[in-house]
């Protein structure tokens, strides 16, 4: 490791002896680790004053271990449960989730929408690749609809979520959708989460070269990174656009970005009121 | 104990509901952080300290289930926040992944089980005893636990503080195994001046010379969060450190031994059984919880009969107190367990004192009642000749 040339955000904010990153060549995290470290690193956050809290799925390994902060990696579904009681229990510490489309589009999918309706201060990262990566390739909430995955093999029946659309109908602060190409704008928009007042949602659309990639006969990372590029739609251009025109796009940017009061600060006024 | 604590709590003669008592026992014992989801019959704990926690800087929290109550009372822990759940039979299985999380990760919390007829969802506001194993093998694999069984209102004071106490020291879950009738009743209560009553808090680590805060037989420090120690919290197997490691069998080995010797070697320490007119005793009657109540009244009615009845109530429940039964066994040489189910504690006796005593059981006529006393004065009669 010491030979090895070392990104300076490694260097600074890497847990000694977790530096090999867990995830597949190709995977989306990595991409996603880094935004998340350049915007800490922008803000000039202190990390030591921040809790990352992360379920179960490929995309719970981007902070455990390898940020070196105060970690909790939790059970499958329930980060944002976990979260809500370190936040409330210590509102000045800064509380980031990152989370999957399985860990909180499925199976914690309860937990997702009553964190946004409580609107507590949280930023959520939540890593969407469309299928579960790390069980083998088997079908999501979020697979489109007919496509072929390991337990789906005559094809996808369902239809897939718009986790945007139901965190801004549950009452969030902040939601904005970004893919893993749009770097630039994913660390900006982290920003904007991590300083923001209420629930944050940002879904990063990402690729999963190894079992997504599979199963739509894409393994190479770059080619889904461009297509990536080439399906995103503006917000504001998407509002021009039929549904049938949609078909098939990702549409990227904020949905959400309001002014709203948080649960935790709703908590401490009560407290306050309270004192004798 | 702070001042504040005691405005709420002064020191005299309480008549209380034992959910009440409860609440209140949590709050003296430290706790500030409470996350509940509604169920019957454990209600009243979260509607009263619901009350009592923003007074004391405490936070409150309904949350959307069971499963996430329990998440966010181990978030508010892992904060330095002693924390607490309540529920009943449904809720308690909803909560048995996390519980596991939560004896993993040795994360102090304590959960309150007001037990309920089962199964499924059963009858809400009868009293069983049916969850005694849920308590200790409700959670997938191979781990430790502590329950206690209070038996009034008094001890579902007393036994929260203990819980919390047991929580603290071992850094573990405490599971408080009430029931209905517990939970429901109301009696009066003296509480004490609560500046006096023993109350354990959590040890942290020294910075720069305790370095690893897992998997220490003897209980390690635990870090809290935001105060730099750059804590690894992992549900995974793990090392001392809490680095994950899910290759290696034997780290599977070294948590699973490691977290159950942590409980084993303090055992005498933990566990609690409370005896009466077991000296002269041919027959005693062992049992927990509500249904002690009935015991013990039943001693007397058989004292008075000139039967020599004594009673063995369990206040520990997990970990199982089998030197002490086993004590008790070579003692009496036949031994009654009273239990409101279809016989759980009753295996775990016969495991330790088969070889020393005749073990009967004893299930109320009708299940999801107290035991009629003269349904049990008859069997005692039978038993005695």
């Amino acid at each position: 490791m010491s030979q090895a040339r070392v990104h300076p955000l490694l260097i600074k904010y890497a847990r000694v002896g977790a530096y090999r990153q867990p995830h597949c060549p190709g995977c989306g995290n990595g991409i996603v680790a880094q935004c998340m470290l350049r915007a800490i690193d922008e803000l000039k956050l202190n990390i030591d004053k921040m809790v990352f809290a992360s379920g179960i799925g490929c995309s719970s390994w981007i902070p455990s271990p390898f940020f070196n902060a105060d970690v909790l990696h939790t059970t499958h579904g329930r980060p944002l449960a976990f979260a809500t009681g370190v936040k409330l229990s210590n509102p000045e510490l800064r509380v980031v989730v990152f989370t999957g489309d399985g860990d909180s589009a499925a199976i914690g999918g309860n937990h997702l929408i009553h964190a946004a309706r409580k609107n507590i201060e949280i930023l959520t990262v939540l890593i969407n690749n469309r299928i579960y990566g790390m069980t083998g390739g088997q079908v999501a909430p979020t697979t489109p609809h007919g496509m072929k995955t390991r337990t789906t093999p005559y094809g996808n029946l369902e239809y897939p979520f718009d986790l945007c659309k139901l965190v801004e109908a549950a009452g969030a602060s902040y939601v904005a959708r970004w893919t893993t190409f749009h770097t630039k704008q994913l660390v900006s928009s982290m920003k904007k989460g991590l300083l923001k007042k209420g629930f944050s949602f940002i879904e990063v659309m990402s690729q999963c070269p190894v079992q997504y990639g599979a199963f739509i006969g894409v393994r190479d990372p770059a080619e889904l990174l461009l297509t990536f590029k080439d399906i995103s739609v503006s917000v504001e251009k998407a509002k021009t656009m039929s549904p049938e025109e949609l078909e098939g796009k990702i549409v990227i940017g904020e949905f959400v970005d309001r002014e709203r009061e948080g649960l935790t600060e709703a908590y401490q006024r009560l407290l306050m009121e309270m004192e004798p | 104990m702070n001042s504040k604590t005691n405005k709420i709590v002064e020191p005299g003669t309480y008549f209380l509901m034992g959910n009440e008592a409860c609440a209140l026992g949590a709050v003296v014992a430290g706790c500030r952080f409470f996350a509940f989801y509604p169920i019957t019959p454990a209600n009243e704990i979260a509607e009263y300290i619901s009350k009592l926690l923003p007074k004391v800087k405490g936070i409150y929290i309904q949350m959307e289930d069971e499963i996430s109550s329990i998440a966010s009372v181990i978030g508010a822990s892992w904060t330095g926040r002693k924390a607490m759940t309540a529920t009943s039979g449904p809720g308690f299985t909803l909560m048995q992944e996390n519980i596991g999380y939560a004896v993993a990760t040795e994360t102090p919390c304590v959960v309150v089980d007001v037990q309920r007829c089962g199964p499924s969802t059963g009858t809400p506001p009868l009293p069983m005893q049916g969850d005694l194993f849920q308590a200790k093998y409700g959670s997938h694999s191979e781990y430790p636990i502590i329950a206690l069984a209070p038996s009034s209102v008094g001890e579902m004071f007393t036994l929260t503080i203990e819980a919390f106490n047991l929580a603290e020291t071992y850094r573990t879950p405490v599971i408080l195994l009430s029931d209905a009738i517990v939970g429901h009743l109301m009696e009066t209560v003296e509480i004490p001046d609560v500046s006096k009553i023993k109350i354990v808090e959590r040890r942290l680590p020294k910075k720069g010379s305790e370095s690893t805060y897992f998997l220490d037989e003897n209980v390690a420090p635990m870090p809290i969060f935001g105060l730099g120690y750059k804590t690894h919290v992992t549900g995974s197997t793990h090392d001392e450190r809490g680095f994950r490691n899910v290759e290696d069998p034997v780290y599977v080995d070294k948590v699973v031994k490691a977290l159950h010797r942590k409980i084993q070697k303090h055992k005498d320490q933990i566990v609690k059984v409370e005896t009466k007119y077991l000296n002269d005793a041919e027959i005693a009657l062992l049992t927990y919880g509500s249904v002690a109540r009935t015991a013990a009244h039943v001693v007397k009615l058989a004292r008075n009969e000139g039967m020599r009845v004594g009673l063995v109530r369990l206040i520990t429940l997990w970990p199982f107190p089998d030197t002490q039964v086993q004590e008790i066994a070579r003692k009496v040489g036949k031994i009654v367990v009273m239990e409101n189910n279809l016989g759980q504690v009753v295996s775990k006796v016969r495991e330790f004192t088969s070889k020393y005593a005749d073990v009967e059981f004893l299930p109320p006529r009708i299940i999801g009642t107290l035991h009629d006393p003269d349904y049990v004065m008859n069997f005692i009669r039978e038993v005695y000749k």
